[in-house]
């Protein structure tokens, strides 16, 4: 029997299809993690190699010069450094947006006369959701790679989510106008250019401790507008793709907002960076205890229990191979260390992680938040490196702090506190932390990776660089 | 679209979303980076869209959107399987590899 040529299409489509979701379910755990980057390598082989045999192409040469094109492209991004991780995943939702855009309007001005009803209106869902995931993540890229062009600082004015909203009212309108006459053309030109100021006004007001939120959603917009994408070309594979990367990323963008105990709507609506305005306390003369890496490195020796809490201020510093060696040499006099990763820590959900995995440092070792608290009164040491509101007490305490609610380290718990932090300026958000000012706590004022260095040096022995 | 195509869809469309929800919830936190970036290679599966579209040229300006989207999907592709698979190498246990 010899089967008509699209249905062999379609049967390599359901294959990778169900690849796809294997190679998600195998995600889960680091030891079948690999597998499953190989079973989505083969389905999108598969998926590319069936769409090459489709009915009416005829640009082959085209169509690999762009593949080619694109690949040449890919691959410096996929060998950047682990530090530049989230603004290369920033970048990579800006590119995946802005495929889905460029299609969905070659799609319209292709069927620009005809467009179903239905069709259209997933048609300008495709074309706003990637508009704005594609100068939204530019914009974030940007801010996570530090461009002098891109304010860094969160850009604030009253009445901002006001005009946001009205923006996003008059691209909505401008949709169902297009859904009852299609053929507006300026009309839908006019729709992709405020999805794509949209995007810029988005994520100004954001700051760097919001940006593990923002990716998730920006990823969670870009799957649902490849979704949409889906119906528009009936595509089921493309359906499925969307959908898992949208639920990917809302579920990550839910997990992220707990954490930073913001509510989903809080987020969904872009009211980010406001939160941050802390009111300016009596400033007090409070002291502080300060050591050096010497004493340092005798608490240290001397403790049973370790546990080292990680921030974005160790990416900054580049201090994950000093802490790996701090990790080894605790390690070598028996001491046990763990790491306590908060959900938000880093500039990415998970970054943390990775940069302590880049060390070698063993993932058994990395303990989330909730799975570390438990232990922390029983921890002589608690070590915090680069890390400050995901530590501050007053998230517990203090209903007038901005960050009240906010599940955090419970490292005041633990007998002895160390922070490794540049001076007593307060973090990027403004607020002070009391956890610096207890009994307790001893400040180790210097750089984070010159400072593990010279706590390493101490262990062991000064031999050591 | 006619109604029975787009309620296939929809069908599809939900399934998928309930699926994606049961599947990335046992994702393990420390995994979350890897995660992001795998689906978004996955994501650009909507390099098939662009394919057809500059595959077929039905007209030019179809055809260098397609081209575009084609290099923009396909550096996803590359780039996001590239460095997820880096990323996983690095994620060794202490403890011996089971046999």
């Amino acid at each position: 029997m010899i089967l008509p040529a699209n249905f062999l299409i379609e049967i390599v489509y359901l294959i990778a299809t169900a690849l796809f979701v294997f190679s998600l379910m195998w995600l889960s755990a680091p030891t079948t993690a690999r597998r499953g980057v190989l079973a989505g390598e083969i389905g999108m082989a598969l998926a590319i190699g069936g769409t090459l045999f489709e009915r009416g192409i005829i640009d082959y040469q085209w169509v690999a010069v762009a593949l080619v094109l694109g690949a040449i492209i890919g691959v410096p991004l996929g060998m950047v450094h682990m530090t530049a991780v989230p603004q290369r995943t920033a970048l990579s939702h800006a590119f995946g947006a802005c495929c889905v855009t460029l299609v969905g309007t070659a799609e319209y001005y292709l069927h620009r006369s005809s467009v179903p009803k239905f069709t259209m209106s997933v048609l300008s869902l495709e074309v706003i959701l990637g508009g704005l995931t594609f100068t939204g993540s530019l914009m974030a890229a940007g801010k996570l790679q530090e461009l002098k062009f891109i304010p860094q600082r969160p850009v604030t004015y009253k009445g901002q989510n006001l005009v946001n909203l009205a923006m996003l009212a008059v691209a909505v309108g401008i949709a169902v106008t297009l859904v009852l006459n299609p053929a507006h053309t300026t009309l839908f030109l006019v729709m992709v250019g405020i999805s794509l100021l949209f995007g810029i006004m988005l994520i100004i007001p954001i700051g760097g401790a919001d940006m593990p939120t923002v990716i998730s959603l920006l990823n969670s917009y870009a799957g649902l507008s490849a979704a949409a994408m889906g119906f528009v070309l009936n595509s089921k594979l493309l359906i499925v793709a969307g959908a898992l990367d949208g639920s990917s990323g809302l579920i990550l963008s839910v997990i992220m907002s707990k954490a930073m105990n913001r509510s989903f709507s809080n987020v969904l609506f872009g009211a980010f960076g406001q939160v941050q305005a802390a009111a300016p306390g009596a400033v007090e003369a409070k002291t502080v205890r300060s050591a050096t890496a010497e004493e340092a490195a005798g608490i240290l020796a001397a403790a049973n229990k370790v546990v080292i809490v990680p921030g974005y201020g160790m990416a900054v510093a580049q201090a994950q191979h000093k802490v790996r060696e701090l990790f080894d040499a605790l390690t070598k006099r028996g001491v046990d260390v763990r790491f306590g990763i908060h959900p938000v820590a880093g500039r990415m959900p998970g970054h943390m992680n990775v940069l302590l995995a880049e060390a070698d440092i063993p993932y058994d070792r990395l303990l989330e938040m909730d799975d570390i608290n438990s232990d922390l009164p029983q921890t002589d040491v608690a070590l915090i490196i680069g890390a400050n509101d995901v530590t501050n007490p007053a998230a517990r305490t203090d209903t007038s702090s901005p960050i009240y609610g906010m599940p955090i380290l419970d490292v005041d718990k633990a007998r002895t506190v160390m922070v490794i932090k540049r001076s007593m300026n307060p973090g990027f958000a403004g607020i002070d932390n009391p956890l610096y000012y207890l009994d307790k706590t001893l400040m180790l004022f210097g750089d984070a990776k010159g400072f593990v260095g010279d706590i390493v040096r101490e262990l062991t022995g000064g031999a050591h660089h | 679209m006619s109604g029975d195509v787009l309620i296939n869809s929809l069908f599809v469309f939900m399934l998928a979303g309930f699926v994606g929800f049961q599947v990335i919830k046992r994702v393990s936190p420390l995994l979350h980076t890897p995660l992001m970036s795998l689906t978004n290679a996955l994501d650009a599966i909507a390099v098939v869209g662009a394919i057809l579209l500059a595959g077929r040229h039905e007209s030019k300006l179809a055809f260098w959107l397609g081209m575009v989207a084609i290099v923009a999907a396909t550096s996803n592709i590359v780039g996001g399987f590239l460095i997820t698979d880096r990323m996983l190498k690095m994620f060794k246990s202490s403890k011996p590899q089971k046999p």
